[in-house]
């Protein structure tokens, strides 16, 4: 019920407040009506029921990947010690 | 990395849900007892149970489900008012599609459609708009379900088919929300959660400090979690690391999409045409003050629990199936324990609301691990 999936913008449509999505593969509209910044071509949104609920922030997404390698590498030198 | 890698494959990367199920090994091995973490989101059960994390962690680590599904919890007389509703006559009945399997007393909305009642499934409630244009001379009702990440899509809807000046457009409101069902299983004397991987999608809009005061009041932790399966074992290590440091706070390992105070612009379209209800009833839980939504006493016009009050049945005991719903809902049993569970209680017959949803706990389980 709430899936929302990660999305990327292909398009917008300002007057209508509507956006072409790429999701997985697949062509989608998604309304941009809830999304309070300015998204352009190129943003993901994760899209729920055809609405976008927010902007998924790529660097907050990098970082966490960073986090995990690095609790994983102090792991494996714990190991080693 | 590209956007693709970031968002899903490095998130599903075998080599680090590996190391990472080391170091939740290594966190818990001395514990006397196990763990029992809670999720109240069907998504995350579904994560769980797909990728077999449950399998993958140390036994000192349980997985038990929570009331994750809203379909799931809705009361029979719910169901009954949409059947109701759905006969009146010149209606449309619209709805998203996991409603329609769900028994009510008598019937599901699916078999009311196949002896010939108007019940349409939408992809997006913004659909209803077009119906509703599209067929002037019939009412078009709009059954709404959801949590608080569905809640806003609503609110959305209703904002611009007041700005359209839609007048057959009505809508029956069943948004129920999240904090309140999670006090309530803690209050419980029997309740044995130590901890809770907390909604990642609900987060989305209600920002991650509404958890704050259920983290101090219980003293759990308390981790908002994306739906990868890396994001629920690093949720996991999260919640052994506050564990074993004697912490009960809320932390956010799914901060690509959760802000603290979350979506605003949803928050203040929600408020605008909806308040808490007194008390709504969990189907399997029972009454619960303040969770869900209704609408406020202006907008009466386009309430169907208002408009149409005489199709809306007042709440009533129910009639039970024989199956444990209400003990799979609150943790404390598991789809496998309950007698009907992939007998007489099946995805495509099901008996309990938790079969019923692609996203309750007991599809999840029939569907990856019926065999086992």
């Amino acid at each position: 019920m709430c899936l929302a999936i990660p999305s990327q913008i292909t398009s917008i449509d300002a007057e209508t407040d509507m956006a072409t999505v790429d999701t997985m593969g697949v062509s989608r509209t998604a309304n941009l009506g809830l999304i309070d910044e300015k998204v352009s071509v190129g943003d993901w949104v994760l899209v729920h029921v055809g609405i976008a609920m927010t902007q998924i922030d790529e660097k907050e997404a990098r970082q966490t990947l960073e986090l995990y390698e690095q609790m994983i590498k102090a792991d494996m030198e714990n190991e080693a010690v | 990395m590209s956007g693709t890698e970031l968002l899903y494959s490095a998130l599903r990367a075998p080599d680090k849900i590996h190391s990472m199920q080391r170091i939740i090994e290594r966190l818990c091995h001395n514990y006397q007892r196990p763990v029992r973490i809670m999720e109240v989101c069907g998504g995350h059960t579904h994560t769980i149970v797909k990728y077999g994390l449950d399998q993958l962690v140390p036994e000192q680590v349980r997985f038990v489900h929570g009331p994750g599904c809203p379909v799931c919890v809705l009361p029979q007389h719910r169901i009954d008012a949409a059947l109701q509703l759905a006969a009146m006559p010149d209606t449309i009945l619209v709805t998203l599609g996991d409603m329609l399997k769900i028994p009510g007393t008598q019937s599901s909305l699916q078999q009311a459609r196949a002896t010939g009642g108007d019940i349409r499934v939408v992809y997006s409630p913004l659909d209803a708009l077009t119906i509703a244009q599209k067929n002037p001379e019939h009412r078009v009702i709009y059954f709404a379900i959801g949590f608080e990440t569905t809640a806003p899509m609503t609110a959305l809807l209703i904002e611009q088919a007041q700005q359209q000046k839609l007048a057959n457009l009505f809508f029956h409101i069943n948004h129920v929300l999240i904090p309140p069902a999670m006090e309530m299983i803690l209050s419980t004397p029997e309740c044995s959660v130590d901890a809770f991987i907390a909604p990642g999608h609900v987060s989305v809009i209600t920002g991650s400090d509404i958890f704050t005061p259920i983290a101090r009041r219980f003293q759990k932790p308390l981790v908002i979690s994306g739906f990868e399966p890396m994001d629920i074992m690093a949720s996991v290590e999260r919640i052994l690391h506050q564990l074993n440091h004697n912490e009960a706070k809320v932390e956010n390992t799914y901060s690509r999409s959760v802000t603290s105070q979350g979506n605003r612009k949803a928050q203040r379209l929600m408020e605008r045409y909806f308040e808490p209800r007194a008390t709504f009833l969990w189907r399997g839980i029972g009454a619960i003050p303040q969770s869900a939504l209704q609408f406020r006493t202006e907008f009466a016009d386009i309430d169907a629990e208002v408009r149409f009050a005489e199709h809306c049945p007042a709440p009533a005991p129910e009639s039970g199936h024989g199956c444990i719903c209400g003990s799979i809902l609150t943790g404390q049993a598991h789809p496998q324990e309950c007698p009907l569970f992939a007998k007489q209680c099946t995805p495509t017959n099901p008996q309990g609301s938790c079969m019923v949803s692609n996203e309750g706990a007991c599809s999840a389980y029939y569907k990856y691990r019926r065999d086992q």
